[in-house]
């Protein structure tokens, strides 16, 4: 059962996303998480003002139970289910991030530069966060969708939009991973 | 009931995401450095097994838990909105290395400043909410 504990490989990973759709589908629901964003500016009354969230959020409660439940999973998964969650990178891509101060780079689950407790005191890294969040939200309903509902549910589907998202999902992150992301952190 | 199931599928997605490292901030910055097959692999086999779920349910009668017919809806078409909210999001994804659902994930496995990433992220779908006449669809 050690296995538990470790890092999960791809061919675990990838299986157990698509039995989450299928899940999903069976209970006559789609798999897409960022239409929970939408149902939250419309249960705090965005709905009064504004048309696109002028509709019944209450039937959309049930995709807020299954990411309450991804919370729980997340904290079940960190606490209970990994001795370390080190995640483990290309050589090259740690002597990359070292570079741009990125110092735990292949020994941490993720930066503490930025997810860390300094980064409620630290301005820049404040306006990462709240910069790269904006444009996944703005984006994500934008595109009508997200990696769930585009890159898992809409190619599954076999649907022309979702292909396109995609295209523009990776053409978004090319360029900030190759040419922004340096001058930011 | 109904309840209990969506949160039980909502705690396996959480786990899957935590687990295979689907939810770090640095195996998405190495995806798109190219550098490693780890995070192809994840949408690549989940795409596959996807692929085939989603058109067996289409060419069968399978009935759903509850039993009714199931109907997979079509995505919205319009070139533009895809692409360029596509490309927004790639920004935002390689710059914060979190999607919707692993902003949950984060948020339960005790990285807390993913709060200030979940406020924006609902303020920029309200925003988009409240200028999509004026964008180009």
């Amino acid at each position: 059962m050690n296995w538990i504990f470790e890092p999960w490989p791809w061919y675990i990973g990838g299986p157990l996303i698509a039995l989450v759709m299928l899940l999903l589908l069976l209970s006559e629901k789609k798999f897409g998480m960022s239409s929970n964003l939408r149902t939250i500016c419309a249960a705090l009354g965005a709905g009064k003002s504004t048309p696109f969230f002028d509709y019944n959020w209450k039937d959309q409660q049930w995709n807020l139970v299954v990411i309450t439940g991804a919370l729980v999973g997340g904290f079940i998964a960190a606490n209970y289910m990994s001795n370390q969650a080190i995640v483990t990178l290309h050589p090259d891509v740690v002597s990359q991030l070292h570079g741009m101060g990125i110092q735990d780079a292949g020994k941490a689950y993720m930066p503490e530069k930025l997810f860390g407790d300094t980064s409620w005191t630290d301005g820049k890294v404040l306006s990462i966060l709240a910069l790269g969040g904006f444009l996944v939200g703005f984006g994500a309903r934008y595109a009508g969708g997200c990696t769930s509902g585009h890159a898992i549910s809409g190619l599954s589907n076999l649907q022309l939009p979702s292909a396109i998202a995609v295209v523009g999902f990776f053409v978004g992150g090319i360029i900030m991973n190759h040419f922004l992301i340096q001058f930011l952190l | 009931m109904k309840t209990i199931l969506y949160f039980f599928i909502g705690i396996l997605f959480g786990i899957t995401l935590f687990k295979s490292e689907a939810a770090s901030w640095f195996r998405i910055y190495e995806m798109f450095q190219f550098k490693s097959f780890h995070m192809y692999g994840i949408i690549g086999s989940a795409l596959c097994f996807g692929i085939i779920i989603t058109q067996s349910i289409k060419r069968t009668k399978i009935k759903s838990f509850f039993g009714q017919p199931l109907v997979i809806k079509d995505k919205e078409k319009s070139v533009k909105s895809n692409l360029y909210g596509g490309v927004f999001f790639g920004l935002g994804w390689a710059l914060v290395g979190a999607c919707p659902g692993p902003i949950f994930v984060l948020l339960g496995a005790g990285y807390f400043p993913i709060l200030v990433l979940l406020f924006f992220a609902t303020l920029g779908t309200y925003v988009y909410g409240k200028i999509k006449d004026r964008l180009p669809h």
